[in-house]
């Protein structure tokens, strides 16, 4: 079987996040990672494929962005990926969410993957909703913020976070699953992984290529814009208080709940 | 081109040497990165302060792969010399102790192996050590003989069955945890010989070394060694006189070059960090003259330390590098990077004599990477027999 892992290249981490004010679009400049989130599905594919328990012959993984963002695919196969699919083409530029989910699941079609796995939310627009708009477009059942993914038969079991604890679910495939970051702690790309993966095969493809309809992706055929962004209001400062005797500490902290009904 | 173009000043990168470096090196640099930031920075300081090294630091970085990373062959990687040398620099951003593990593996008993090593001792030793399930140490300094190891006293006597070895080493990093020593002795010609000495071989045992207040986080150990019998299949064939230790000390400094530059960048961060944040009199202290020009000056030199053996790394990459070259990387960044520390220290107050902040371990440690592959000193009257052309040393 085939999986199919969505990653995508985010600002690193320290970088501050802009806002372009006439574009209403994220600033893309600056140094980029690996979308952590994602390195958590890559992790839970090499998983599924060392488990033995489903054969597992290919992890395909699959971007889509400018030039620059090819670097995510660099890190997907240095942690496993046997090949990477680049999705890159000027049209695509500032799709929403609906777009994007529109656009790779035009690419995963043309895999036919047995399972699609990506992180439950991109570190820059954490949106959440890409996993679902591409299972739709495939017409698979989707699955997300899934914590724990066991082989069951022909399916897979999965925990999905929920508000409180967790759902059981239990999946057939083909499906298209999203994973949050306590599914497992990935393992890090080793030197030769990482110099081996020039060698594994990287493709680009247009959105002609991929049979992307023109009218559907792009800034101008977005469904949504933002039309305002405002800083986030300052937190106003917190109340200190100092420990000098525990037993009136602690009141402190509960009668300060119990004035706000945080207390069940 | 327009200035709209140019990229922003990154006071964490002031020279924008990233740019310098390819996606490859990019990506090898921030995995080292992540893991000294993930596992090995929220233990040091319990571990500096007990003078121990997290038991699973060989195969961490044997699964990372970069033990002798830079050796081709044997389970090593064939990295570029840049590629190490970017390695060292964010293993010694976390501890000049874990740097000093990874050199002393790679770059000393791997490097002697295969180097200097037959086709059966590379075979049975490097793969093993490349994955950290085997570990081994350099046994050159004696409690006699340091700055000038001819003077070394161990003693090599051959026998019908192989060797023996007299004598005792000094200051040997891993000595105890290793498997295999890396030990240089005088043979009865005259001749500097190495020789592989397992562990358990009868009368050789590696004490540890007690009361260091520098290089805390790393295990320095004597080796005793007395009527140790070792078969002439663990002599290194190839080497047969001082230069075969002296080429493994170049390859090991090399990566201090870049080391040396790590642990600055993390005092610096440090301090410039703490900087922003710490209020006095009414407002944070990096507004105030004195400390920016700290920490410009920290700024500056840690830029210019990690040109400096940016360079080095693509001339040794070019084969261009030479030992005198090495001389002037560690002369140069070594010394830097203590200067640096210390202003650190000061940037963050009270705080910076705490082993909740990098600083002080940095300046402590680094007086000891000061002093090992060849002390400044020795450096100096290098540099200074290559620039005048007389030797200074006796
Ligand atoms: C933590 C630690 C780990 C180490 N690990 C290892 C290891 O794994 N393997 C190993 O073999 N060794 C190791 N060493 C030993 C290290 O290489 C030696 O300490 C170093 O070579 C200096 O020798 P020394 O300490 O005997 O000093 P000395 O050589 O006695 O020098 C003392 C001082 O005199 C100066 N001096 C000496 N000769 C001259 C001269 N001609 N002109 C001017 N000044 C001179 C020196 O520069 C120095 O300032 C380690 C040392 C430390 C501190």
């Amino acid at each position: 079987m085939k999986i199919c892992v969505l990653v995508k290249s985010v600002p690193e981490a320290g970088v501050t996040k802009r806002i372009n004010p006439s574009t209403g679009r994220l600033e893309r400049g600056g140094e980029t990672r690996d979308n952590p989130f994602d390195t958590h599905a890559i992790e839970a594919a090499m998983q599924l494929k060392e488990g033995g328990e489903l054969q597992v012959d290919e992890i395909v993984a699959v971007t889509m962005g400018p030039e620059a963002a090819a670097k995510a695919l660099r890190k997907a196969v240095s942690l496993g990926a046997d090949r990477s699919i680049h999705l890159s083409d000027e049209a695509l530029a500032g799709s929403d969410v609906n777009g994007t989910g529109y656009a790779l699941a035009r690419v995963l079609a043309t895999e036919s993957p047995d399972l699609v796995l990506l992180g439950q939310q991109s570190d820059d627009g954490e949106c959440y909703t890409i996993g679902a708009v591409v299972a739709d477009h495939l017409q698979m059942p989707s699955l997300t913020q899934v914590i724990k993914i066991d082989v069951e038969g022909g399916a897979l079991r999965c925990e999905r976070q929920a508000e409180y604890g967790y759902d059981t679910v239990s999946i057939p495939l083909p499906a298209v699953i999203s994973v949050g970051d306590a599914i497992n702690e990935p393992r890090y790309p080793s030197l030769k992984a990482i110099m081996g993966a020039k060698k594994k095969p990287l493709e680009t493809k247009s959105a002609a290529d991929a049979g992307i309809e023109a009218d559907r992706v792009g800034y101008d055929h977005a469904r949504a814009h933002c039309a305002e962004f405002a800083e986030p209001p300052a937190k106003a400062a917190g109340q200190i208080i100092e420990d000098e005797d525990t037993s009136e500490t602690v009141e402190k902290i509960v009668a300060w709940l119990d004035e706000r009904k945080l207390l069940a | 081109m327009s200035t709209a173009t140019l990229p922003t000043f990154d006071p964490l990168d002031p020279l924008a040497l990233d740019a310098q470096l390819d996606e490859e090196e990019r990506l090898i640099r921030s995995t080292v990165r992540q893991y000294v930031r993930e596992k090995f920075l929220p233990v040091v300081a319990e571990h500096f302060e007990a003078g121990t090294l997290p038991e699973s630091i060989g195969q961490d970085l044997g699964a990372l792969g970069l033990l002798g990373m830079h050796l081709e062959g044997y389970g090593c990687a064939g990295a570029s010399a840049t590629a190490y040398g970017l390695t060292c620099l964010e293993l010694e951003a976390g501890d000049s102790g874990l740097r000093s593990f990874c050199s002393v593996q790679g770059s000393l008993a791997m490097y002697a192996i295969w180097k200097w090593g037959s086709e059966e001792q590379k075979e049975r030793w490097l793969p093993g050590m490349a994955e950290g399930k085997l570990i081994g140490c350099f046994g050159l300094t004696e409690p006699d003989a340091g700055s000038n190891p001819a003077a070394m006293r161990t003693r090599a006597k051959k026998t019908d069955a192989g060797w023996v070895l007299d004598g005792a080493k000094m200051w040997i990093t891993n000595g105890s945890l290793a498997d295999v020593a890396v030990v240089w002795a005088r043979t009865e010609e005259g001749k500097v010989n190495g020789f592989l000495v397992e562990k358990g071989t009868p009368g050789f045992s590696a004490p540890n070394m007690h009361g260091k207040l520098s290089l805390r986080a790393s295990v320095t150990s004597e080796l005793v060694l007395d009527g140790v019998e070792v078969p002439e299949a663990n002599r290194l064939p190839e080497a047969t006189s001082l230069r075969a230790p002296l080429s493994c000390l170049n390859e090991a400094r090399f990566g201090i070059v870049f080391g040396a530059a790590g642990a600055a960048r993390a005092c610096y961060e440090a301090a410039l960090d703490y900087a922003k944040t710490r209020v006095q009199f009414d407002k944070p202290i990096a507004g105030y003259q004195l400390t920016q020009a700290k920490l410009a000056d920290m700024a500056v030199k840690v830029g210019n330390s990690t040109m400096l053996a940016l360079h080095l790394g693509r001339m040794k990459d070019a084969g261009t590098l030479t030992p005198q070259h090495v001389s002037y990387g560690k002369y140069h960044n070594v010394s830097t990077a203590i200067d640096v520390a210390r202003t650190a220290r000061t940037v963050l107050g009270a705080n910076g004599v705490t082993l909740e902040y990098p600083v002080l371990r940095h300046a402590n440690n680094l007086e000891s990477v000061l002093t090992y592959e060849g002390t400044h000193e020795m450096h100096t009257l290098i540099l200074g027999q290559a620039i005048t052309g007389l030797p200074a040393f006796t």
